[in-house]
């Protein structure tokens, strides 16, 4: 449809709100799942997916066995009641594609040689979809794999950045990744400063693409301080007693 | 078999002389093998070229279909990207569908073609809902080694340079092929450029062993004024902010040399045809 939608208004906010450099609110539970090894729940706005690990355990078929590491299967997927007109819950091209990418995004992190002979399963279900899902999908598999136990070397944190109206924007919604101009999908390792994903879609110049990048890369580090909060909510015995304790004086 | 030398064993000497500024096919880690585009050479096409990188050897054909267009741009044609790893280019492919590997091929010479904005689809429209061009791209890989990536993007624009589109005239409801054809007008010409990251060193135009060794590629693909219009980074490794930059700036001087030779190499089939 050709009907302009402004997508910053006059006072250079966004269609929900936000300024340019604000993340959607953010919320992560862990080990929401009662039969997964480990598992998260992302929110993020109104992007909600699940992120369950499998693993290490048996390889199946066995001829993909890897004599020296585990191998990581990843499987990225959409509901069928997760869009706006109902999607096939057959694996479509984007989802191939993104199952590849949040994979090798994760796989840089994981200490994959100390389980040879295994695989981990890291499934991601996206509930619901506005705009984002790579990234929040990747930040909750990552979750998911350390309340597996899995030993990593960091958590991945996913943030996307882009161009909206001619206004580089951080954490893009489904309105403004539709009718936005580009879209640059991040996966960061913040302890280690590296990039694990990066995507893009759209025309930017150097300068935008150097901005859009820092902008995602510090939304990527403001979204670890909420999943590390959200590990510390389940693993952290000190904080726990501590909250009990203040219960119990109520 | 050929070149089955285990990459482990291979990994040493590959890392050695990379770290010496050398390849092991004698190159510098920026240069690309000896490249030939060549144009029209499948008859049955629309529109078709074949690119060599070196041994790598990849064809594309376009046909163009009328077909209904999709209800949300009912005012725009249609462009399609489908990438055929057939089993006879390599000991590693196997008949079936499209694996991840060619699923990502496709659709980041798509994201490139599209976000680059070669053709304008609304000029690919006839009725407006109705009656649109399709133009289903197809990329052929016959040889593989090393680089897909890069040569099935420059071949699918040089396939699109080389299209013609049947003139149709609509005559109430029906749609009649004036027998002329015209050439698709070409808008941008993006070109892919990957870097592959390896022992710490960037190369471009990888071959099969190094590609097998390499920690992770990012293929950029820049614009005719210098812009980036899309990005993939894929493989395990990861990079610094520092490499991106890096890397993007390699990809902006490797694409323009890659622009200028798809340039002249036209220029040489449209002046031969004429």
């Amino acid at each position: 449809m050709d009907e302009e939608i402004k997508l910053i208004d006059e006072n250079g906010l966004r269609v929900d709100g936000r300024r340019f450099d604000e993340l959607r609110p953010v919320r992560i539970e862990v080990g929401v799942l009662k039969n997964a090894d480990g598992s998260a729940l992302i929110v993020q706005g109104r992007t909600k997916i699940l992120a369950a690990v499998y693993g290490p355990r048996e390889i199946h078929p066995k001829h993909l066995s890897k004599p020296d590491r585990a191998v990581l299967r990843c499987r990225y997927h959409m509901a069928p009641f997760s869009v706006e007109d109902r999607k096939s819950p057959a694996p479509s091209r984007r989802e191939t594609e993104l199952s590849k990418v949040i994979r090798e995004a994760l796989e840089p992190a994981i200490l994959l040689e100390k389980f040879p002979r295994t695989c981990i399963d890291v499934f991601v279900e996206v509930l619901e979809a506005d705009g984002g899902t790579r990234c929040a999908g990747v930040t909750a598999a990552s979750v998911a794999l350390a309340d597996a136990g899995i030993p990593m070397k960091d958590l991945v944190v996913g943030c996307a950045a882009g161009k909206v109206d001619g206004v580089v924007v951080v954490d893009l919604c489904d309105i403004e990744d539709k009718y936005g101009e580009v879209d640059v999908p991040v996966a960061y390792m913040p302890n280690k400063g590296l990039i694990s994903l990066l995507q893009m879609d759209g025309i930017l110049t150097m300068e935008e693409f150097e901005k859009a990048l820092n902008l995602a890369i510090d939304g990527c580090k403001k979204i670890y301080e909420v999943q590390k909060a959200a590990l510390k909510r389940k693993y952290d015995f000190t904080e726990k007693l501590k909250r009990e304790a203040d219960k119990s004086e109520e | 078999m050929k070149n089955k030398i285990p990459v482990s064993i291979n990994r040493e000497h590959v890392l050695k002389l990379l770290s010496k500024g050398m390849r092991i096919d004698g190159r510098d880690l920026l240069n690309y093998r000896p490249i030939s585009i060549n144009f029209e050479v499948a008859g049955k096409a629309d529109g078709s070229a074949s690119v060599r990188f070196g041994d790598t050897y990849v064809m594309v054909g376009v046909k163009a279909e009328i077909g209904k267009p999709f209800p949300d741009t009912p005012g725009e044609g249609v462009l399609l990207v489908n990438a055929e790893f057939v089993p006879l280019a390599s000991p590693d492919f196997e008949p079936g569908p499209p694996n991840e590997d060619a699923i990502e091929l496709a659709r980041v010479v798509d994201r490139g073609l599209r976000k680059g904005e070669v053709v304008d689809l609304k000029e690919l429209c006839i009725v407006p809902g109705e009656k649109v061009w399709m133009l289903w791209v197809d990329i052929y890989i016959l040889d593989h080694n090393g680089n897909l990536m890069d040569a099935a993007a420059l071949a699918s624009l040089a396939a699109l340079m080389n299209t013609k589109l049947p003139e149709v005239k609509v005559e109430g409801e029906e749609i009649i092929k004036t027998g002329k054809f015209k050439p698709l007008n070409i808008k941008d010409y993006p070109i892919a450029v990957t870097l592959g990251k390896i022992g710490g060193s960037f190369i471009v135009d990888p071959l099969l062993d190094e590609e097998q060794l390499m920690d992770c590629r990012l293929t950029v693909i820049t614009t005719k004024s210098g812009n980036i219009c899309a990005l993939q980074k894929s493989f395990s490794g990861t990079f610094s902010q520092g490499d991106v930059l890096k890397a993007l700036n390699i990809a902006v001087e490797k694409g323009k040399e890659l622009r200028d030779l798809l340039f002249s190499s036209f220029e040489k089939f449209s002046s031969s045809k004429a």
